[in-house]
């Protein structure tokens, strides 16, 4: 059997400034978190946007981890936090940039050309309303219900309705795919 | 339903794309350097005031990041570095030869610089950069494909994982070539080499001085428990051996400690034999133990100021304050720029004040240890009385680093006052400047024990299960010596006690101090020895010589002698016993030689031939025993920690 030493005591080992448990923990979940993101966003340039968001800040919030939580959980929570923080930031620039005219709107033509080559899936899921799609994405991540409840905040039964709700949605939508 | 979201799963999986391997190595420098940052005044790594904040090197550093093969990387970095020599007005002084040394801002420069004037021979490897001379902040962002570098890095420290494929250099690099994160700590451990094979023909006599310690299992669980290998010299094996109980009989009435010798077959070499020393020390009756007058030194300075530092030793503290009767006195020194007597001799009973004075501590200033030193004793001194045990315990993560112009000026003073009466504990806290060394020192010269708190789990070990033992000698000076007898043993060797070693007339010279015992404290020593004729020698018998005398046809394997002196007595007591082999083997001596070859797998001991971490795991798992405290479990996974690290 081989052990290692686990997140949580080197998410404490980093919390109390120690630099290597820091990178070694950083390391280990990078990959882990980059997938994450690209469910939550849908593209890999936005997945990596956000994974850069997250890495920049994750220092000073680690300085917040308790230990109470499973550090998994606990990153998931801000994983998912830097994504609507984004989200938020990328509305209003998109609402200031409506009366741009004709270059922004060639760049989103070309942006929605670019997302009609990726999967369907992503692309289905992007259809989604965030919340179902922060939810779908953290499930696929094998997360339990029960965690995803944790990190989003809501009741597991939510967690539940929405997971059925995303299904409903996505047949729906290959349906209407398969049709035209 | 559950199948479709199975599908879905699959489906995702297939769709992610893995992580671009130049952005992830970018994501995580950042990452690093906002950490580094953030620590701040926290961590000694602190950015080297040479560092450009931006401008023309950073655009250097991340041509760097981008280029993959080690022929390209000399090439471009002599043409940029060429570039910026000529180009500059830096640059321009940098041509003038007598200023080229003294020019050069960083080690990275010096670097390039070197590589330029390598770039005809590009093809040849360069040199490899000096790696150690770098600040921190600077490899970080620097040359050497930071990718290259962390996976490196992380390799070094023996973590468990893997790096990704695409992160790796196109050619492989010799491992110099990568500068190493500089480790930006100040530890200094106390230890020297393996305690050698001696031919008994040759010299048949070891004498060591006893070390009750336990510091060192300490500092090597904190290291695993983090993910890291110990420094090879944080390990002593004896501390390690003794930071467990064993079942070991009990002295009779009016014995302060008895010995037991064990024989048993030596668990890494079928050709070898262990003799166990034990020593269990008496356990007076508790409510006849004399009152106790204790000065906590401690150490405030700014490097305490960390969670595993001086609030986990005010908590350690407070749990000791349980243990203590009405009539204990409690006093409390700080030490931090200036020394100061936080709180005057307190009656235990008092425990709201100690208490708050305890609260009260802050970390802020610099380390004045003598000084505080010197008042902790002459408090102490004013509340010693006749009868009464006056100890100083010195709390401190090991940073002496004012005021102190003479080490063995300090240990003087230490011995001078343990003559009066005063003897002096050393408790060492939290990790990065931990100076083991000292406090080893310190605590040997003061006759009392050094032992390293890192969880409060082991403050309640030592400051509470162990406390009697830590505060109350029962017997000084305690050596030992083995005379083996040539005629049974052709070899033997001391498994750790390196430091403890003592040359052969000091056993019986009462000056030459040594380790004591506290009450019902334990210590174990191992010898790993062969017999005559064993296909383990590993020396050759002499063609002349061997005097043969009447006592070397003796079927005894040795002699044991030991030497004590009762607290307070300046002459010593003798203890002497034969080794026989047919001493019965001791009940869960394979705990202790798990341990034995647990310690020396961790300092990469030669004598253990191809024994691994799996033998010492199953011997460990097979020994466990009662373990009421849940010590030994703890131990057997601290192994498989050390398997898995050391299998990277």
């Amino acid at each position: 059997m081989r052990m290692e030493t686990s997140d949580e005591d080197l998410a404490r080992a980093a919390a109390g400034g120690d630099a290597a448990a820091f990178s070694a923990l950083l390391e280990r979940r990078y990959d882990g978190l980059f997938a994450l993101a690209f469910r939550l966003t849908g593209s890999r340039a936005e997945a990596e946007d956000l994974t850069q968001d997250i890495c920049a800040a994750l220092p000073a919030k680690l300085a917040g981890f308790r230990g109470t939580a499973k550090f998994s959980t606990w990153l998931y929570r801000v994983a998912v936090n830097a994504a609507h923080d984004r989200r938020r930031r990328l509305a209003s620039h998109r609402k200031a940039a409506d009366g741009w005219g004709d270059w922004e709107l060639a760049r989103r033509a070309e942006a929605e050309e670019t997302a009609g080559q990726v999967d369907w899936l992503i692309t289905a899921m992007g259809q989604l309303k965030d919340d179902l799609r922060d939810t779908l994405a953290l499930v696929l991540d094998e997360v339990t219900h029960r965690e995803a409840a944790e990190i989003l905040g809501v009741s597991e039964g939510t967690i539940s309705w929405r997971i059925s709700e995303a299904k409903k949605q996505l047949g729906a939508l290959r349906a209407t795919e398969d049709q035209a | 339903m559950t199948d479709d979201l199975d599908d879905l799963k699959a489906a995702m999986k297939a769709a992610t794309p893995a992580p671009d391997a130049a952005k992830k190595a970018a994501h995580l420098a950042l990452a690093q350097k906002n950490f580094e940052d953030l620590q701040g005044s926290r961590n000694q790594a602190r950015p080297n005031s040479d560092r450009p904040a931006s401008g023309l090197w950073t655009g250097v550093r991340n041509m760097f990041a981008t280029l993959t093969t080690r022929g390209g990387l000399v090439a471009t970095t002599a043409i940029v570095a060429v570039g910026f020599v000529v180009l500059s007005p830096a640059g321009r002084d940098l041509l003038r030869p007598q200023d080229l040394k003294l020019t050069r801002p960083a080690a990275e420069q010096r670097t390039e610089q070197d590589e330029a004037l390598n770039a005809p021979l590009a093809e040849e490897p360069a040199p490899a950069p000096e790696p150690a001379i770098e600040a921190p902040i600077i490899v970080q962002d620097s040359a050497a494909t930071s990718a290259a570098r962390s996976t490196q890095t992380l390799r070094n420290q023996g973590l468990n994982m893997k790096a990704a494929p695409g992160q790796m250099l196109t050619r492989p690099a010799p491992t110099d070539m990568i500068a190493p994160l500089p480790e930006a700590d100040t530890e200094a451990f106390a230890n020297a080499d393996d305690s050698p094979l001696k031919i008994t023909a040759d010299d048949p006599v070891s004498t060591f001085s006893i070390d009750v310690d336990t510091a060192s299992y300490a500092v090597v669980r904190n290291s695993l428990t983090n993910g890291r290998l110990p420094p090879k010299d944080a390990v002593r094996v004896e501390e390690m051996i003794n930071y467990f109980p064993y079942d070991y009989s009990a002295p009779e009435a009016g014995e302060a400690f008895r010995p037991t010798v064990s024989v048993s077959q030596t668990p890494w070499n079928a050709d070898t034999q262990i003799v166990q020393i034990g020593i269990q020390g008496a356990m007076p009756v508790i409510a006849d133990r004399p009152s106790l007058n204790l000065v906590f030194l401690i150490d405030t300075s700014g490097s305490m100021n960390q969670q595993d530092k001086l609030p986990l030793l005010v908590q350690s503290f407070s749990l000791m304050l349980g243990q203590l009767r009405a009539e204990d006195q409690v006093a409390i020194v700080t030490y931090a720029g200036s020394a100061g007597e936080v709180l005057e001799p307190t009656p235990a009973s008092e425990k709201g004040k100690i208490l708050a004075a305890l609260q009260q501590l802050s970390a802020g200033g610099s380390t004045a240890g003598q000084e505080g030193l010197q008042q902790a004793y002459s408090v102490a001194e004013r509340m010693a009385d006749d009868g009464e045990v006056t100890r100083v315990i010195l709390a401190t993560d090991g940073d002496f680093n004012v005021g102190l112009s003479d080490p063995e000026a300090l240990k003087d003073f230490i011995v001078q006052k343990r003559d009066s009466g005063t003897y002096l504990s050393v408790l060492g806290f939290g990790r990065g400047n931990l100076d083991d060394a000292t406090m080893q020192a310190l605590a040997q010269n003061g006759n009392g024990t050094a032992a390293y708190i890192d969880t409060l789990s082991e403050a309640q070990k030592v400051l509470v299960d162990q406390l009697t033992g830590a505060l109350f000698p029962i017997a000084d000076d305690v050596k030992i010596q083995v005379e083996f007898n040539p005629a049974q043993i052709a070899e033997y060797r001391l498994i750790g006690y390196e430091t403890r070693a003592l040359r052969r007339e000091d056993f019986n010279n009462d000056k030459v101090d040594a380790g004591d015992i506290g009450a019902g404290t334990q210590v174990t020593a191992l010898y790993e020895v062969t017999p005559v004729g064993s296909d383990a020698q590993l020396t050759e018998p002499l063609r002349y010589g061997q005097a043969d005398t009447a006592a070397a046809q003796s079927d005894e394997l040795g002699f044991l002698r030991l030497r004590y002196k009762a607290p307070g007595e300046d002459s010593s007591r003798l203890i002497e016993m034969p080794i026989t082999a047919d001493l019965p083997p001791q009940g869960d001596a394979g705990f202790a030689m798990a341990i034995a070859g647990f310690g020396q797998l961790l300092r990469g001991s030669t004598y253990l031939g191809d024994w691994s971490w799996g033998d010492a795991i199953a011997l460990a798992n097979g020994n466990r025993g009662d373990d009421p405290y849940g010590y030994r479990t703890e131990a057997v996974q601290l192994m498989r920690l050390g398997q898995s690290l050391s299998a990277n």
